[in-house]
C-alpha cells in the first residue's frame, strides 16, 4: 500500500483538515441526539434490509462459476493428491500413520536426541536444553502423538510457505508490476481473519490435514515474500557490481550473489514462517485438522482446565524451541576452521547426531518404553491440575476479583459502552471514523475510511461488525492503560527494559489460541473472557514498543533535558514521549491487528459479532458469506492500519527520525 | 606507447539520470551547463567525455564526491550504459555488445576493486578469490591453484580459510585486490580502493599496489578523490567536476600548467618540487654544459644541486641519451616558489 508522504497542496479549500473533522463530528453527534430524541427516520438510523445488496450471493455465483464452469476445483483436487500424498509421508514419519514410506514413527527418544543435538549446534547448552527437554515433556505427558500430528503439517506447510514466498519475493523484486499486484493483496491477506482461510481451503481441498495444510500456508507466505524483496533490495550495490564485474550471469547473480548475501532477511522470514505456521497449525482444528490444537478445542470445550493447560504449555514449548532454534540460525555465521582439522571434527555435530539417532532407535527396537509412551504411563496430571486450578479460583480473594471485575466491567462499563456504540445510527458512525482518520491521517486516508465503512455498512452486517468493533476497542484501550504504564516504568532502568522485552518477545511467538485458557480459566464463558483474552493479546506489541521508542530517544537529547534541570516528570512528558510517539504508534496499530485477529478467534467462546457468523460458516459451503464477512473485518482493520500508520510515518518525517 | 590502438577510449560520453535520458539528450540545447540540467530534472553523471587510456599506462582519475568519476569508470566497464557517445574497448564497441558478449569480456578481460570491498560475505577468502573462475566454469582443481597464486601475491597466505568478517580491513582490501586480479585481466579497474582504510594502512596498501603494478604491468583505470595519492601513482591524471573532465595530463603539466581555474585551486596547495621532473623542465632545443641530471629526478631531489650548481642551462639525459637542458632559474623558480 503506497501511502504517500509529500502532503499535497490542499486544495483551495476554507477548512483545515482538523477544523473539517470538528464539523464531522459535530454533525454526527447531532444525528445522534436527533435519534435519541426519535426524531430520526429509520432508514437513516440502519440501511433497511431491502436495500443490503446480495454480496454473498453474488460471490457465490462468480465462486461456482470459477469452481465449476472454469474447472478449478479439478485443478485443487488433482492438488490434492499431491498434497496428501506428502502429508501421509511425514504423517507416517512422525506418528505412524500407515502409508508409504511405512517406516515410521520414530521414536521419541531419537527425535528428542536430534533436537538436542541441533540446539547445542545453533546455540549451545541452553538451547539443547529447550530442544531436548520439550521433546521430552511432550513424550512424558503423554502428547507425543497428537504433537506430531501437528508436526508433520508443520514440516509440510513450512517448506512449501518458504519456497512459494521465496519465489513471489524475488519475482516482486524483479518485476515492478508483480509488485504493484502483490502489495494491495499481501494487506489484506495480512488483515483478513483466518476463518476466511479456512473454508476455501476446505471447499478447494477436503476437510483434514490438506485444507489444514493449505490454509497454514497460504497464511504463512505474506511475510516471507515481503523479508525476502526487502533482503534483496538491501544487497549492497557494490556486491552486486562485484558480482556483474565477475562475469556473473543472470542466474549465476541470484544463485550466488543476490540470495547468499539476502542470507539474514531470508532466515528472519524462515523464523516468521514457522511461527505462523505453527499458530495456523493449532488453528485448524476448527475444520477437523486432527492434532494439538484439536485437543485442546475438545479440552477447553469440556472445560478440563488441567489436561488445556497441559496441552498450552506444550504449544508454548514447541513455539519457544522453534522460535530461538530459527533465531539462532539468522544469527549463525560461518568460522573458519585451522588448516588440517580432521573431517570428524569438522562435521562433529553432524555425526553426533547421526549416531545419537542410529543409536537410540536400535535401543528403541528392545526397549518399547523408548519408543512409544504408551497411554497409562505418561505423567500427566488433568485432574491433579484441574482440582488445583478451580482451588485458586475458589480462594476468597481471587473469587472477589474476579467476580467484581465480572460484574463492574461487564454490567458498568462494557456493556453501556456497546450499547451506546450500536445506539449510534450509521451514517453517524461513518462520519466519525472519516473525521478520526482525518484529523490524524489526511483526505485521502478519510475518504479510504468513508469507502471502507460505507461497504461494511451495504454488508447487511452493521450491528455484529460494531460489535465487533467495540470488543476490539475497549480491549486496546484497557491493554494500553496496563501495557503503557508497564512500559514506560521497565523502560527506566536497562535491566527491566530486557526482561520485559524478553518476556514480550516470547509471549508473542505463543501461537494466539493459548490466549484463551487464561481467559477461560480466570473467567469462564463469558463476555469478559473474550475481552481479557484480546487485552492480554494485544498489550505485548503496546508494551514492546512502548519501551523501544523510550528506549531509541537519541541520548543527547535526554542529556539536554537533563542539563536544562527537568524533573523526570517533565523529561518524560515533554522530552522522551513526543519522541516516543510514533514508535508507540506502530505498537498501538499492531495492538489493533492483533485485536481484530483474536477477537475473531474469540468466537470460540461465544460472542455475538462477526466471528461468530464467520465460524458458523464453517459448517456448511456458505463461501459467499464467509467471503463477506471476512472482507468486513479486514476493511475495518484496514481503515486503522492506512490511518494510523501514516500518522506515525508524518510524525516521523516532522520529528527527523 | 600511443602509437597502437588504445585500451579504452571513449568519444563524446554522455550519462545522465532521469525519466528519459535520452530523450532529454536528443532534445537538450548543446552547451547546458550542470545547473541548467539539474534545473530540467535530470543529473549529468557523466558530461560529454572524450578521453583516451592507452596500453600499460596508470590513468588516475581525481575529483570530489558526486564529481562522476565512479560514474565513468562504470561505463567503462557497461556497468552503466551510457546515454549518448561511444567507448571502444580494444576497437569493440561495448553498447554494442549482446549481454552474453559482455559477461565473456568482464570474465577474461577486466577486473574491479570496489571501495567497501564488495566481498561476499557468506564466502572464505579462498571462495571470494576463486568466484570469477568458478563464474567462468573453472574445475575446482585448477581455481583453487590459481586463488592461491593470487592469495599469496596479495600476502595473504595462511587465511585463505577465513571469512571476510575476520579479517581487518586492509586485509579484506587485499581479498578484493586478488579476486579481481585472479582472471589475469588486461584491464584492471580500481574505485578508490584505499579510501576506506586508515591513513597508515593506506600508505602501505599504496607501496603494495606500486609493486604489483610493477610485477604486472596493466593497464589501469584508478579512481581516487586524494590529490597526493593521485600524483603518486599516476601516469596521467584526469581531473573531473560536475561529470566533466576539466584537464587530463601528466601530473608535472597539470601542476605546472593548470588549464582552468578550477585545476589551478586545486595545485594551489601542492609542493609542485616534489611532483616537477627534470624530463619535463628539459628543453631540446638548448644544450649545457657538465654533468648532465637523470630525466626522472624530481625537482625536490634536486634541490641542493641546483642551489650550489652555477650554470644556467643544465643537460638532462634520459637513459644514456641526452635529451636536451634545463634552466636552472626556472627549476629554482619551481622550488621556491615565483614572486615570493
Amino acid at each position: 500500500m503506497s501511502v504517500e508522504t509529500t502532503s499535497l497542496p490542499a486544495p483551495k479549500a476554507a477548512l483545515s483538515n482538523s477544523q473539517l473533522a470538528l464539523c464531522f463530528v459535530a454533525a454526527a453527534v447531532v444525528m445522534t441526539v436527533v435519534q435519541y430524541l426519535g426524531g430520526l427516520p429509520e432508514w437513516l438510523h440502519r440501511l433497511p434490509e431491502a436495500l443490503v445488496p446480495n454480496f454473498a450471493g453474488w460471490l457465490d455465483a462468480i465462486f461456482n462459476f470459477v469452481k465449476d464452469d472454469l474447472g478449478l476445483l479439478v485443478v485443487t483436487r488433482t492438488l490434492t493428491e499431491g498434497l496428501e500424498w506428502l502429508l501421509d509421508a511425514s504423517g507416517n514419519i512422525f506418528f505412524g500413520k500407515r502409508r508409504w514410506p511405512n517406516i515410521g514413527p520414530i521414536p521419541w527418544t531419537a527425535m528428542a536426541a536430534v533436537a538436542a543435538v541441533v540446539g547445542y549446534y545453533l546455540g549451545g547448552w541452553r538451547l539443547a536444553l529447550l530442544g531436548g527437554g520439550t521433546m521430552v515433556w511432550t513424550a512424558l505427558i503423554g502428547q507425543w502423538e497428537i504433537a506430531m500430528q501437528t508436526m508433520s503439517v508443520l514440516a509440510i506447510a513450512a517448506p512449501l510457505a518458504f519456497v512459494i514466498g521465496l519465489s513471489l519475493g524475488i519475482a516482486a523484486w524483479k518485476y515492478a508490476w508483480v509488485d504493484n499486484v502483490i502489495k494491495p493483496v499481501l494487506s489484506v491477506l495480512q488483515t483478513l481473519p483466518f476463518f476466511t482461510y479456512l473454508l476455501p481451503a476446505v471447499i478447494f481441498f477436503k476437510v483434514g490435514p490438506t485444507a489444514g495444510a493449505v490454509a497454514t500456508t497460504i497464511y504463512a507466505i505474506p511475510p516471507m515474500i515481503l523479508m525476502t524483496t526487502l533482503g534483496l533490495k538491501k544487497v549492497s550495490p557494490e556486491v552486486v557490481e562485484a558480482g556483474k564485474m565477475s562475469g556473473c550471469s543472470r542466474f549465476q547473480m541470484l544463485r550466488h550473489v543476490y540470495l547468499p548475501s539476502a542470507r539474514t532477511e531470508i532466515l528472519v522470514g524462515v523464523n516468521q514462517v514457522i511461527m505462523l505456521c505453527l499458530a495456523m497449525v493449532v488453528l485448524t482444528a476448527f475444520i477437523g485438522m486432527p492434532g494439538l490444537g484439536a485437543k485442546l478445542l475438545a479440552m477447553m470445550g469440556s472445560f478440563k482446565l488441567g489436561r488445556s493447560f497441559e496441552i498450552g504449555v506444550t504449544i508454548v514449548l514447541l513455539a519457544v524451541m522453534l522460535d530461538r532454534m530459527s533465531k539462532a540460525w539468522v544469527v549463525k555465521q560461518p568460522v573458519h576452521f585451522e588448516r588440517g582439522t580432521p573431517f570428524w571434527k569438522r562435521h562433529q555435530m553432524l555425526l553426533l547426531g547421526i549416531a545419537a539417532f542410529v543409536g537410540l532407535t536400535l535401543i528403541s527396537l528392545v526397549a518399547p518404553i523408548f519408543a512409544e509412551i504408551g497411554r497409562g504411563q505418561d505423567f500427566s496430571q488433568g485432574k491433579e491440575l484441574d482440582n488445583l486450578i478451580k482451588a485458586f479460583l475458589n480462594i476468597e480473594w481471587v473469587k472477589a476479583t474476579t467476580g467484581f471485575l465480572r460484574a463492574f466491567l461487564n454490567v458498568q462499563v462494557l456493556i453501556p459502552f456497546r450499547n451506546f456504540m450500536l445506539s449510534i445510527p450509521t451514517p453517524a458512525f461513518i462520519l466519525l471514523v472519516a473525521a478520526f482518520a482525518l484529523a490524524l491521517a489526511g483526505r485521502k486516508q478519510a475518504i479510504y475510511a468513508v469507502i471502507f465503512f460505507s461497504l461494511v455498512a451495504l454488508s447487511g452486517w452493521w450491528d455484529r461488525a460494531i460489535i465487533t468493533l467495540y470488543s476490539v476497542i475497549s480491549a486496546v484501550t484497557l491493554a494500553a492503560l496496563i501495557g503503557l504504564p508497564v512500559g514506560i516504568i521497565a523502560a527506566r532502568s536497562e535491566k527491566w527494559s530486557t526482561r520485559v522485552l524478553l518476556i514480550c518477545d516470547t509471549a508473542q511467538t505463543f501461537p494466539s489460541f493459548v490466549y484463551l485458557i487464561p481467559a477461560i480459566m480466570l473467567f469462564g464463558i463469558t463476555d469478559i473472557a473474550v475481552i481479557f483474552s484480546i487485552l492480554i493479546f494485544a498489550m505485548v506489541p503496546l508494551t514492546r514498543y512502548t519501551i523501544e521508542g523510550l528506549r531509541t530517544v537519541p541520548e543527547e537529547m535526554t542529556e539536554a533535558a537533563d542539563m536544562a534541570g527537568a524533573t523526570r516528570m517533565q523529561k518524560l512528558w515533554s522530552v522522551q514521549l513526543p519522541l516516543a510517539l510514533p514508535t508507540m504508534a506502530v505498537g498501538f496499530n499492531q495492538a489493533i491487528m492483533f485485536a481484530f485477529f483474536m477477537v475473531i478467534i474469540a468466537a470460540f467462546i461465544g460472542t455475538q459479532d462477526l466471528g461468530q457468523e464467520l465460524q458458523r460458516t464453517l459448517a456448511g459451503t456458505d463461501l459467499g458469506k464467509n467471503f463477506v464477512l471476512g472482507i468486513c473485518v479486514s476493511l475495518m482493520a484496514l481503515t486503522f492500519d492506512l490511518t494510523i500508520m501514516k500518522w506515525a510515518s508524518d510524525k516521523k518525517a516532522v520529528l527527523g527520525l | 606507447m600511443s602509437a597502437e590502438v588504445p585500451v579504452i577510449s571513449c568519444k563524446n560520453v554522455w550519462k545522465i539520470f532521469g525519466n528519459d535520458p535520452t530523450g532529454f539528450l536528443k532534445t537538450m540545447t548543446p552547451g547546458m551547463s550542470f545547473d541548467e540540467i539539474r534545473a530540467a530534472g535530470y543529473i549529468a553523471g557523466v558530461k560529454d567525455v572524450s578521453i583516451e587510456v592507452n596500453k600499460g599506462e596508470m590513468l588516475v582519475i581525481m575529483g570530489l564526491s558526486g564529481s562522476g568519476k565512479s560514474t565513468l569508470v562504470r561505463c567503462f566497464s557497461r556497468l552503466h550504459d551510457i546515454t549518448g557517445g561511444t567507448i571502444e574497448v580494444e576497437g569493440q564497441d561495448i553498447m554494442s555488445l549482446a549481454e552474453k558478449d559482455l559477461i565473456e569480456l568482464r570474465r577474461s578481460k577486466m577486473g574491479m576493486v570496489f571501495q567497501s570491498f564488495g566481498l561476499l560475505p557468506h564466502r572464505s577468502v579462498l571462495e571470494n578469490v576463486a568466484f570469477p573462475l568458478e563464474m567462468r566454469g573453472q574445475d575446482k582443481h585448477t581455481r583453487r591453484e590459481r586463488a592461491m597464486e593470487v592469495i599469496k601475491l596479495v600476502g595473504l597466505e595462511g587465511r585463505e580459510d577465513y571469512f571476510p568478517r575476520e579479517l581487518s580491513g586492509g586485509q579484506q582490501q587485499r581479498v578484493g585486490i586478488a579476486r579481481s586480479l585472479a582472471i589475469e585481466p588486461d584491464i584492471w579497474f580500481l574505485d578508490e580502493p584505499f579510501s576506506a582504510l586508515d591513513p597508515l594502512i593506506r600508505r602501505e596498501m599504496q607501496d603494495e599496489f606500486l609493486r604489483l603494478q610493477q610485477l604486472l604491468n596493466k593497464t589501469i583505470v584508478f579512481i581516487t578523490h586524494d590529490f597526493d595519492e593521485a600524483l603518486r601513482l599516476a601516469d596521467r591524471i584526469a581531473i573531473m567536476k560536475d561529470g566533466a573532465v576539466e584537464q587530463c595530463d601528466t601530473p608535472d603539466q597539470i601542476v605546472l600548467d593548470p588549464q582552468t581555474e578550477y585545476v589551478r585551486k586545486f595545485t594551489e596547495d601542492i609542493d609542485k618540487a616534489r611532483v616537477v621532473h627534470a624530463g619535463v623542465l628539459a628543453d631540446a632545443t638548448a644544450s649545457g654544459e657538465g654533468d648532465p641530471v637523470d630525466a626522472s629526478l624530481t625537482v625536490h631531489s634536486m634541490a641542493r644541486m641546483l642551489v650550489n650548481d652555477t650554470r644556467a642551462m643544465i643537460p638532462v639525459k634520459k637513459g644514456d641519451t641526452i635529451i636536451g637542458a634545463l634552466s636552472r632559474q626556472s627549476a629554482l623558480d619551481i622550488l621556491l616558489g615565483t614572486g615570493a
